[in-house]
């Protein structure tokens, strides 16, 4: 027997994709042979995948553009900015619920559950529908398999909505080689070409999350100093105000409220979002609605505009200046300023960030691209395509576990780079206390209750002692995702001590790998029926050509018989057609196939007959 | 992995078994080690209380070049490991000795020192009547009588004063332990720490008061 070797080869140079999950859209982007990154277009080739999707009623999961169109016709079938609720529960998104079409399923409390038509989704199943489509152009433009990306994240995610992230990816069958954070993402792909020396700030106002990042670049390490930011902050918020403003407008006008009905208010919402884009490059615009005869014409001047969001930018004021104090810098020590996101293209935004930095915005790199070539860049730099680069991020929030009265240890500071770790060491309180519950929480606050819960960590089966006497030495170490690891040991044995993890939001790991089984079986359904449906269609072409047949004297010429074997043939497969056994249908394909051998054959020697007649040799 | 004596500089690789002192790439076959927990170790440095930041930042990004998981992507699970866990300490120590008040509480509890949080909440006698004029003044703000705000502003001023003479105290205090190892220096630096610690918590205080808002970072959603 011959012996093989495993080649490596093709595991090293694997292709690894850059993605920006952006709330509203999301892009997938490599890194060309030349080493630049570039964005990968769908099949038709738009760089921009609208991060919506839609299960249409013939329960057919819809991504993009086409889940887009779903929104306005069939509204309760379709879900927009999942961003917002990833590694989420209920109570968190009571607000914007009063707006969005989303229905929520039973069962919400510590992960939302989304009821789009007949199926159930999870936001990081949704989120992974939009990562399968991106894989999917990926594959098309490369004509390779892509099986690892780098994802990005808002800089201000915690560890539950970046743990979703992840988990989105894992069932999208991606392999998430890392999680970065937007704005840091955009550095690189500002700060590669240009060999830049200093600090930079990355203002970032997306569609539905704000970050503000600050970085000192020297020597091709990107060092993230500090970040800040509102996971619940951007255009969104935009659109839904002026939707507000402007369904009650309507009211007022037409003397009917439009906010219950789906298909009126997401074409509303449409309209705003126009007016908002083209106030951007004109000085005034007209919000238009046309709904069931009735028509809605509102002008909207630009002043109007900036001072209804005026509330709305200053909200992204406190967290650059805390960054800034965080960073341990003065305004005028900043030397670029770089804006990323597709809300940067408003004018009073850049008016506000002008006059906070005292410098005028860098805005070469398309908004809207610049996270995904960021991405990709930072996938160069995994794969080995990018050498002398290095991206030294933070942890965006303090880490902190709960101690006795509700009151928080701060045992990792917010703005630490990442990966760090603590170490602590906990004992048991009463004679042969077998378990020890860590609480740990994310947040500056100083009680529990105004942090955000992350996890309780249950240290098992310790050795029954009197009270104080075991020594458990537990680590604390969030690793390069911004992802908390809990590693535990008992320090009188040595011994490695079980930890059993319970997040406070988002998938358990059974869940994610139900959920990967899930979409396995989906994909064999899916699989199923497009066997169906290709079996189905050979069976057409059979049929038609046996009924032209019989049209041809060759048919007559046949033997009884035959003429009766034909017939029964032709019946039964008109009968299992409508099966969903494709191979049933293939099988009595067959038989038809067979059944007309003989007058195919003869149908044939005719023919040749005629050919040779018709021939003048 | 295998974690091993913090307190010895010598141990065998995990990879090739050769005998490794202190340093974090085995000398025999190149692989990452399980990192020294010791932050002047694992810098290369002399334990000094007095440290040049800009050296210290040249030796940071020089060994996150080397340690980084970035560079260990493609290599073995346990070299992972080793890069995860080298990096953190790597991290862990330059946040503590890029801080000269963290470098010296590290060095202070690496010594025996006891430095515990409570310290800093007794009230050095001398500051008695400031902090007792000073509660009345924070109270009147919080029951907001916006009169108070001019002598709130003078108490902070007067308090980044004081810790602008303590950290100037502290330097001297530092370059004398370097040359002499004396204990009794140490704890006398604890003793001012102490102090500065508990007016940090009263300029804390009294800032929190004068811009609120200011105080509290960003919402994390």
């Amino acid at each position: 027997m011959g012996t093989f070797q495993i080649d490596f080869g093709d595991q090293e140079k694997a292709r690894v994709v850059g993605i920006d999950l952006g709330t509203t859209n999301s892009l997938v982007a490599y890194l060309d042979p030349a080493g630049h990154p570039e964005i990968i277009p769908d099949a038709g080739g738009r760089k921009i995948v609208p991060s919506v999707v839609a299960v249409a009623p013939s329960g057919e999961v819809l991504v993009g553009h086409a889940a887009r169109d779903m929104l306005i016709t069939h509204p309760e079938r379709a879900v927009y900015s999942v961003k917002r609720l990833m590694g989420r529960g209920v109570v968190d998104i009571e607000e914007e619920l009063k707006l969005f079409p989303f229905r929520i399923a039973a069962g919400s409390e510590s992960v939302i559950r989304l009821q789009l038509g007949e199926r159930v989704m999870t936001p990081p199943q949704a989120s992974a529908e939009i990562l399968r489509q991106l894989k999917r152009n990926a594959e098309a433009f490369l004509g390779e398999e892509v099986r690892q990306a780098v994802i990005t994240v808002p800089a201000y995610f915690n560890d539950a909505q970046r743990q979703s992230t992840k988990d989105a990816g894992r069932i999208a069958g991606l392999e998430v080689l890392r999680l970065v954070n937007e704005p840091t993402a955009a550095s690189l792909a500002y700060g590669l070409d240009k060999r830049k020396q200093g600090i930079v700030v990355v203002y970032d106002l997306g569609g539905g999350t704000f970050d503000i990042s600050i970085l000192r670049i020297k020597e091709g390490i990107f060092e993230v100093l500090a970040t800040n930011g509102d996971t619940h902050l951007g255009g969104d918020d935009i659109d839904n105000l002026l939707l507000r403003v402007a369904i009650e407008d309507i009211e007022s006008e037409w003397n009917e409220d439009i906010s219950e009905n789906g298909e009126a208010v997401q074409l509303l919402r449409r309209a705003v979002i126009r007016a908002k884009e083209e106030l951007s490059y004109v000085p005034q615009t007209t919000i238009q609605l046309e709904y069931r005869g009735k028509r809605y014409d509102r002008e909207l001047r630009r002043d109007l505009f900036e001072r209804l969001i005026t509330a709305i930018v200053d909200r992204t004021l406190p967290p650059c200046r805390q960054c800034i104090r965080d960073a341990g810098l003065s305004v005028g020590e900043i030397d670029e300023v770089v804006l990323v996101g597709g809300s940067t293209r408003i004018p009073l935004v850049r008016g506000a960030v002008e006059a906070l930095f005292r410098a005028k915005p860098h805005a070469e790199l398309n908004p809207e691209e610049v996270v995904a070539l960021g991405a990709a860049v930072q996938a160069g730099i995994l794969s080995g395509h990018v050498g002398d680069t290095l991206l030294l991020d933070v942890t965006p929030l303090s880490l902190g576990i709960e101690i006795m009265g509700g009151v928080v240890s701060k045992i990792i500071p917010r703005n630490s780079t990442i990966p760090a770790s603590a170490t602590e060491t906990f004992t048991t309180a009463v004679d042969g206390q077998r378990h020890v519950l860590i609480h740990v929480v994310q947040g500056e606050r100083e009680l529990v209750r105004d942090c955000r819960s992350l996890a309780r960590f249950d240290l098992q089966d310790i050795d029954p002692l009197p009270a104080g006497m075991a020594r458990i030495e537990v680590r604390f170490l969030i690793d390069a995702n911004g992802i908390l690891n809990v590693t535990a040991r008992d320090l009188r044995t040595g011994r490695e001590q079980s930890v059993d993890i319970k997040p406070s939001y988002g998938l358990t790991d059974e869940q994610v790998e139900a959920m990967i089984r899930e979409s396995f079986e989906k994909a064999e359904e899916d699989f199923r029926e497009r066997q169906v449906r290709e079996a189905r269609v050979e069976a057409d072409a059979i049929l038609a050509a046996v009924e032209k047949a019989k049209q041809n004297d060759a048919y007559f010429e046949l033997p009884d018989e035959e003429r009766q074997a034909i017939d029964r043939a032709v019946n039964e497969l008109l009968l299992v057609y409508h099966s969903d056994n494709h191979i049933l249908i293939r099988e009595h394909l067959e038989r038809v196939n067979q059944a007309t051998l003989h007058l195919a054959e003869n149908m044939m020697n005719a023919a040749v007959r005629g050919v040779l007649k018709g021939t003048k040799i | 992995m295998r974690a091993h004596d913090p307190a010895s500089t010598t141990f065998t690789c995990w990879h090739c078994t050769a005998e490794v002192t202190g340093s974090l790439f085995c000398p025999g076959c190149k692989a990452i080690q399980a990192p020294v927990r010791d932050y002047y170790r694992f810098f290369g440095l002399e334990r000094k209380l007095s440290l040049d930041t800009g050296d210290l930042q040249h030796r940071f990004y020089e060994l996150s070049r080397q340690l980084h998981p970035d560079r260990f992507q493609r290599r073995s699970p346990q070299e992972q490991q080793c890069s995860l866990e080298a990096s953190s300490v790597l991290n862990d120590g330059y946040r503590v000795l890029r801080n000269p008040i963290e470098r010296a509480e590290y060095v202070l509890k690496q010594e025996g020192f006891d430095i515990g949080e409570q310290r800093g909440k007794d009230v050095p006698p001398e500051l008695l009547e400031e902090v007792f004029e000073l509660n009345m003044v924070l109270e009147e703000m919080r029951g907001g009588e916006e009169s108070a705000r001019p002598q709130l502003e003078q108490a902070r001023t007067r308090f980044q004063d004081m810790r602008r003479e303590i950290d100037d105290q502290l330097g001297e205090l530092f370059r004398n332990y370097d040359e002499s190892r004396d204990r009794a220096v140490l704890a006398r630096i604890r003793g001012v720490l102490n102090r500065r610690r508990y007016i940090g918590n009263l300029l804390r205080d009294v800032e929190k008061e004068l811009e609120p808002a200011a105080s509290l970072p960003g919402r994390d959603g």
